[in-house]
């Protein structure tokens, strides 16, 4: 065994529990939490028969006896062993109005034991006389499914098996997406417009100066995000810092004063300034490593000061570009506390949509599909990155 | 996320082993509430007085509510709560989904006047998974500082006339509530509200009147943001939690009124996690939190009325500045006259489709 593949070797070994750490704590989860975004066994495992009976129905009229049968069993069981809840919010999500329809079926059915159980089930509740309503208990009984990710575009199928976009009023996700990636690319620019310069600025000073400047990019980049983002409702609200200064001089009436916060204006200034270090850092890092000779050279070439920028400067920072750019794009289509404080109704991103359905409507199916599509987009936006620029030039510091 | 967590806390669990004798352990009780001013008269009002009483150590946990964590550690099987302080639709719930243990009214104490705990608490305030705690309400409360109005608010329909009180309004960012309003304000009576609701035109009426104040709404997230709102002049009337009104005129001294006029009367439920190891800790927390005493101590500290009929007996002062309870509390009759009662049922069924409707009408 050669020297050198010994050393690889043990390096890798070094790395191992860190490799073992990712994959427990990041990998596997994350992997997981996708699978569930088109893995949904809740109502075929609490209704196995319904959903077989129902496979073999034709889709026409309602459904054959035995379906209703095996369907008023085996709500009755899943009462008894409580994982009625679980199909029940399936179904609801498929259906608005059926959760209630399931959990009234399954009490009421309690003392029915014998059939014709088409009669029966009407009886209990009028929804079990309509087709839809087993057309959504036969569509959220798919064990693998993609209604999460049609969902997550607006999408619906319909009884028919056709596709068809959501009404016009219940469609968020995909103008969300649409928002959110125009917004992280408007945050994008805006940082490499602001950064820019200060890297510039921090490459070429000398030594003490750059060393403070850099502690002033630092410092709220070490800084609580809550903190800094909870410092920006002190500045911008309506009497606020800034509003108040305004209207002192006179520029804004006390009336007029702006609505600087709690819309899109606010998410916008509060996530460039709490990203801007994630452009700044690896600008400098690109800038301070390129000789001042060579913008020299240029110049007594005869290259004008624009020229020499564009044709010398600007080339050999395209890594940093690249970089910061990328980062702070990537990072800010997941942002989700500080445009849930600072956001108000017209600030939302779409990670604030995940996070409700994680928290508040437990539809962890939805959520994973709609993490699932900005995984997918930003694997697809690495790959066109790699295409134009190449991920070997990519200069994070 | 659930593996994360398991591995997470089979480490803690291993260290904890070691660290802490096990009848130590036993002898303590995980109780999650809404932190704040509320958490505060909880532990003042219930825990302290529980661990004096039984010897059992009760942990403070708080949370903002929502069945994500207890269905994270059900799932998990790791049990780190045991009694949580829930809204009544999602003990509704955890129930239906078995995630938290059923609980028999019948084997609560009676009242201090003998009643049965059965007859005791008012009607609907425990559930098979849950046993009602505290009436709480959604009312709207205005700034007489900032009111630019010589006419004081006194109706819904106030709330939503924009020429007598201009201004921005506050509003919590969920449809709950928020459509109930918009339709009282209307003029629909209450006890016709869910039935105007559940029909497609009485929907379109309720988004229609939010939509004629919706660009002077600044919506809020979290119980604390409207006192707030309300003091720094962001807004000159907010619907808000009655506690956390109440806070702020009695210990800040704020020039807030409320407007009990179409108040939105919730119950706050307790409820026990399924299959937590400190069933028997937790069984005895949950008897002791809910008697008439414990529901008392918690309504003079903060305005919000207890579930049991023996408690209401026993408000009288707050228990800081002296002042009389009666006419803050949301269950007093005075402030009922025009009331309603939160309908977890009907939300329940519509909740889905309604998060989404009003999530795309927010972003039009």
């Amino acid at each position: 065994m050669s020297h050198q593949s010994r050393e690889r070797r043990r390096a890798v070994g070094l790395a191992l529990p860190l490799l073992l750490f990712i994959v427990v704590t990041f990998v596997a989860p994350l992997a997981a939490m996708l699978v569930r975004s088109i893995h949904d066994p809740a109502v075929v495992d609490a209704l196995p028969e319904t959903i077989s009976a129902l496979e073999g129905w034709d889709g026409q009229g309602l459904p054959p006896e035995e379906a209703f049968a095996a369907m008023a069993r085996e709500l009755v069981d899943a009462r008894a062993d409580r994982s009625l809840g679980k199909v029940a919010s399936a179904l609801n999500r498929v259906q608005g109005g059926l959760r209630s329809v399931v959990s009234r079926s399954a009490r009421s059915l309690e003392g029915v034991s014998e059939g014709p159980w088409r009669e029966a089930m009407a009886g209990v509740h009028e929804a079990w006389s309509d087709p839809t309503t087993w057309h959504a208990v036969l569509a959220a009984g798919q064990r693998f499914t993609l209604r999460h990710y049609l969902g997550a575009l607006d999408m619906r199928r319909l009884p028919d098996g056709s596709l068809a976009r959501q009404p016009e009023d219940r469609r968020i996700y995909l103008p969300l997406l649409w928002r959110t990636l125009a917004v992280s690319a408007s945050i994008a620019v805006i940082c490499l417009v602001l950064g820019y310069p200060l890297a510039h600025l921090i490459a070429i000073s000398p030594p003490g100066r750059a060393n403070l400047l850099l502690a002033l990019v630092l410092v709220p980049f070490w800084t609580s995000l809550l903190v800094r983002t909870t410092a920006w409702i002190v500045l911008l609200q309506r009497q606020g810092v800034v509003n108040d200064l305004l209207a002192a001089i006179g520029l804004v009436g006390e009336d007029g004063r702006l609505a600087l916060i709690y819309n899109m204006t606010g998410t916008v200034v509060a996530m460039t300034h709490v990203l801007l270090p994630f452009m700044v850092l690896p600008l400098y890092s690109v800038m301070h490593g390129i000789p001042p000779q060579y913008m020299r050279a240029a110049s007594s070439l005869g290259a004008r000061p624009a020229q020499a920028f564009a044709r010398v400067y600007w080339p050999l920072t395209l890594p940093g570009v690249g970089a910061g750019t990328l980062l702070v794009f990537i990072l800010a289509i997941g942002y989700y506390i500080t445009p849930a404080l600072v956001g108000g109704s017209s600030g939302q991103l779409i990670s604030n949509m995940v996070a409700y359905h994680m928290q508040t409507s437990l539809n962890w199916g939805l959520a994973a599909a709609l993490g699932g599509i900005m995984l997918a987009g930003v694997l697809a936006l690495y790959v066109l990155y790699d295409r134009l620029v190449g991920v070997e030039r990519l200069g994070l510091g | 996320m659930i593996r994360s967590t398991l591995f997470v806390s089979v480490a803690a669990a291993a260290v904890a082993g070691i660290a802490t004798p096990r009848q130590l352990e036993a002898q303590s009780v995980t109780a999650v509430s809404w932190g704040g001013s509320y958490g505060r008269a909880v532990h003042m009002g219930v825990n302290l007085p529980f661990t004096q009483e039984t010897d059992v150590r009760v942990i403070v946990e708080d949370y903002n509510g929502g069945l994500a964590q207890i269905r994270a550690q059900v799932e998990a099987g790791n049990i780190q709560w045991d009694v949580v302080d829930l809204e009544i639709a999602d003990m509704a719930r955890g129930c239906d989904e078995g995630l938290l243990e059923p609980v028999d009214i019948s084997k609560l104490p009676p009242g201090p006047d003998g009643v049965p705990a059965v007859d005791d608490f008012v009607a609907d305030a425990h559930a098979e998974c849950g046993v009602g705690q505290l009436f709480w309400s959604t009312v709207y409360a205005y700034n007489t500082q900032t009111l630019e109005s010589d006419e004081q608010p006194a109706t819904m329909a106030d709330f939503f006339d924009l020429e007598r009180f201009p201004g921005r309004r506050g509003m919590r960012r969920v449809p709950q509530v928020n459509l109930e309003f918009a339709l009282i304000a209307d003029g629909v009576p209450t006890d016709e509200v869910y039935a105007t609701l559940g029909t497609p035109e009485g929907l379109d009426r309720a988004f229609a009147k939010l939509s004629s104040i919706k660009d002077q709404v600044v919506w809020w997230e979290a119980g604390a943001q409207p006192p707030q709102m309300l003091a720094d002049g962001e807004v000159v009337m907010s619907t808000a939690y009655n506690g956390r009104i109440f806070n702020a005129q009695v210990l800040e001294g704020q020039p807030f009124k409320i407007v009990w006029d179409g108040q939105m009367l919730d119950i706050g439920v307790l409820g026990i996690v399924a299959g937590t190891p400190r069933l028997d800790e937790a069984l005895r927390y949950l008897a002791f939190a809910t008697t008439a005493e414990s529901q008392a101590r918690i309504g003079n500290r903060i305005s919000y009325s207890p579930a049991r009929r023996s408690g209401t007996a026993m408000i009288g002062r707050h228990v800081l500045t002296g002042l009389e309870m009666a006419p803050h509390m949301p269950a007093t009759p005075e402030n009922t006259k025009n009331s309603l009662r939160f309908d977890w049922r009907w939300w329940a069924d519509h909740q889905d489709e309604l998060n989404e409707r009003f999530s795309a009408w927010l972003a039009r």
